[in-house]
């Protein structure tokens, strides 16, 4: 939250699990007094239709982010290493299971 | 690829959307069966079902009036669940009492003298700590009812009554969360909780010595016990208690009389006027 | 952290743009761009809460049990979607209770068409047709617009606004099917509607000037007229399905064009609402200033008692 909020509360994200053996999906974000209160705002928010199994509500200040301007330190490194994925090895079709 | 296809079939995977609802009567048997008193059964339905339409409708008054737009969705959310309780409980009362009415009879074409709600529901809206109070007391003393009637004898009764369980366990977790944080929040907050509390407390009695739903399997010793100790506890964390008793609120004040006899406050009339005047302004319409 | 040139930022953001592909909150973005995404993301989160009013203040007097759960829920939905709005922008910087405040205060601005009185039942039918069905054009393709935040917002809106538009039409579809009394009620409804609803997609393209560049950021997918040229053509056969009459003499399918041509809205009166002068823009800001002002003691308690709580626990942890 930036210094010169008005705001009485603060703002939190919410993530949502879709279904069991779903990933919890961020879908947006509120405004809650406190913890608890942010879980029923994001249950009377973001599940109005029967849309999660499980809620996580974190205070947006807290999260950790990585900056756009470093992308490229960051993420760039990882695009050359072609040897981790599957497709880079040549394996005959007649090979079964692999 | 159009904008429907991209946001149907592409951003729309990416998202958790709601799948299938369940009817909570689904595959229940609606005969009343033997050995229940059909007389006692329309009653209680239609008490509880008055019970939740006018809690309802005094939540619908919030719209577009809440302290912050997340409790719109919060209210709202109670005051659906409630609507939706009336109408389960209405439609029950049609056929146990042998008139084949369906909801909409018992909600709009019934005159105040006709409705069984208790008075507390029928008080008007107030500030948000009043609404608070009132949820928070109907709330743990419907749950404790609702509890009992899940394994009533009648079971269409019983399964309006477990689905109910699980909706009033949620207004009573809200109330009691918000009661707390009036109650500790700001010596206006406290102020505003004292009030409502003061407000509400003469008509508890109406509430803890009501025998609607004995005969069904609520009995109401033990529901006015429970509801006191779950109020006691609140209101302690609240900081809102006047004494160490058990019996929270100041009911010494009590007003006789019931709304289950029919008997109202001067408030129910005009909510009735307002929530049956379309209806009542066009009888042979149909919506 | 070294500074990047200002031209590397503005090639990186055109580019991705150039691309199709999303701007996200924490990228550079010109200034302009950012300021314009606020403005067109509080208007629009604005709409759908002063949207709740017109409609709002029949769910108290909803005719039947059913139509009163469906409109409760509606209403409650619009709450929600202009919550998803505002969390858009507060994602630029944008503070909700700074918006509000400009709301109220008249520096932002909310759709016309909720400056219009809502005189009988038939209305919220009429609405729900007309208003969501004109929303659902102008919302459909912002599912795709360029700053990643708002697409995914409109993208939840319109899911969830699919309803909206069936359950007004099926009320008027059953109000139809009823009493006399109840089809003049349509039908005047319909009349009073179709003028505000054709002027919610804006002016004419010659004469808004800040849609070119809204285009050229991809903000905007569609010019103003073509979208309504489209809310034209999907709701005339609806018209004639359900039997009322569309309030335009002009209305008439044009074989070479393959659309119908209709007659243009008052653009006065949509000037004289957005600035201010409609039937209803003071009922409607004066309400949200009450609930916002009225809601200030007990926003304040909450924060109050989340201090208190994470004093004590503070206080707990070090004793």
């Amino acid at each position: 939250m930036s210094p010169t909020s008005k705001a009485e509360w603060p703002l939190y994200e919410v993530f949502v699990r879709g279904k069991r053996g779903l990933n919890h999906v961020h879908v947006g974000s509120l405004r809650a007094a406190d913890d608890d209160m942010a879980l029923l705002h994001a249950r009377d928010l973001y599940t109005r239709r029967n849309e999660g199994v499980s809620i996580w509500a974190v205070r947006s200040d807290t999260i950790a982010a990585s900056a756009p301007d470093e992308k490229d330190p960051f993420f760039a490194p990882s695009g050359d290493k072609v040897y981790r994925h599957p497709t880079f090895y040549d394996i005959p079709d007649d090979v079964p299971h692999i | 690829m159009t904008d429907e296809d991209l946001y149907v079939d592409g951003d729309g995977a990416r998202w958790a959307f709601g799948t299938g609802f369940t009817d909570p009567l689904h595959g229940i048997d609606q005969t009343v069966p033997d050995g229940v008193d059909a007389e006692d059964l329309a009653a209680c339905c239609l008490a509880l079902g008055d019970d939740a339409l006018v809690s309802a409708q005094r939540l619908a008054e919030w719209c577009t009036r809440a302290p912050e737009l997340e409790e719109e969705l919060a209210l709202a959310n109670i005051g659906l669940d409630l609507l939706g309780q009336a109408r389960l409980l209405y439609a029950r009362a049609g056929r146990a009492d042998g008139t084949g009415h369906g909801e909409d009879a018992y909600a709009y074409f019934r005159d105040p003298e006709d409705f069984r709600n208790i008075r507390l529901a029928e008080l008007p809206g107030g500030d948000f700590a009043f609404t608070v109070a009132r949820l928070l007391v109907l709330s743990v003393w419907r749950l404790a009812v609702c509890e009992a009637l899940a394994t009533a004898p009648d079971p269409v009764l019983a399964a309006i009554a477990a689905k109910s369980v699980k909706e009033l366990a949620y207004h009573r977790r809200w109330a009691a969360e918000w009661t707390v944080r009036l109650g500790d929040g700001t010596e206006e907050s406290a102020a505003r909780m004292r009030a409502a509390l003061d407000e509400l407390a003469p008509w508890l009695d109406e509430l803890l010595s009501d025998s609607t739903a004995a005969r069904l399997g609520a009995e109401p010793a033990a529901v006015a016990a429970r509801t006191r100790l779950e109020l006691f506890h609140v209101l302690a964390d609240a900081g809102l208690n006047r004494s160490t008793d058990v019996s929270p609120l100041d009911t010494s004040a009590f007003l006789p009389g019931s709304g289950r006899n029919g008997q109202h406050t001067p408030h129910l009339a005009p909510l009735l006027a307002e929530l049956q005047s379309v209806a009542r302004a066009h009888p042979d319409a149909s919506w | 952290m070294q500074e990047t040139p200002a031209s590397m930022n503005t090639s990186v953001f055109e580019d991705t743009i150039a691309r199709d592909q999303r701007i996200e909150p924490r990228d550079w973005m010109p200034d302009a761009y950012r300021a314009t995404l606020v403005r067109q993301i509080a208007q629009h989160a604005h709409s759908e809460i002063i949207g709740m009013q017109p409609e709002g203040e029949w769910i108290t007097r909803a005719p039947s049990l059913r139509r009163k759960a469906i409109l409760f829920a509606k209403v409650q939905d619009e709450a929600g979607h202009g919550l998803y709005l505002y969390s858009a922008a507060e994602t630029l910087g944008a503070d909700r209770t700074d918006m509000t405040e400009r709301l109220i205060d008249g520096r932002q601005k909310y759709s016309s068409i909720f400056n219009y009185p809502t005189r009988t039942f038939a209305d919220v039918g009429v609405i729900g047709w007309f208003v969501d069905g004109a929303a659902i054009c102008n919302q459909v393709p912002l599912c795709r617009t360029s700053y990643g935040p708002y697409g995914r917002a409109m993208v939840r809106v319109c899911k969830e606004e699919s309803f909206h538009q069936r359950q007004g039409y099926e009320l008027l579809l059953t109000m139809m099917r009823g009493t006399d009394e109840q089809r003049a009620m349509v039908q005047d409804a319909v009349d009073r509607w179709w003028w505000p609803s054709l002027m919610m997609f804006g002016p004419p393209d010659d004469d808004s000037p800040n849609s070119a560049r809204s285009m050229a950021w991809g903000i905007k997918r569609h010019s103003n007229d073509v979208l309504r040229q489209r809310f034209v053509d999907m709701t005339v056969p609806q018209a004639e399905k359900l039997g009322v009459t569309l309030p335009d003499p002009g209305l008439r399918w044009n074989e070479e064009r393959g659309h119908h041509d209709f007659s243009a809205p008052d653009w006065d009166e949509l000037k004289r609402v957005v600035s201010g002068d409609g039937p209803c823009n003071a009922e409607r800001i004066a309400r949200r200033r009450a609930a916002h002002e009225e809601g200030a003691w007990v926003r304040r308690a909450a924060a109050a008692h989340a201090a208190k709580r994470t004093a004590r626990s503070r206080r707990g942890a070090a004793a």
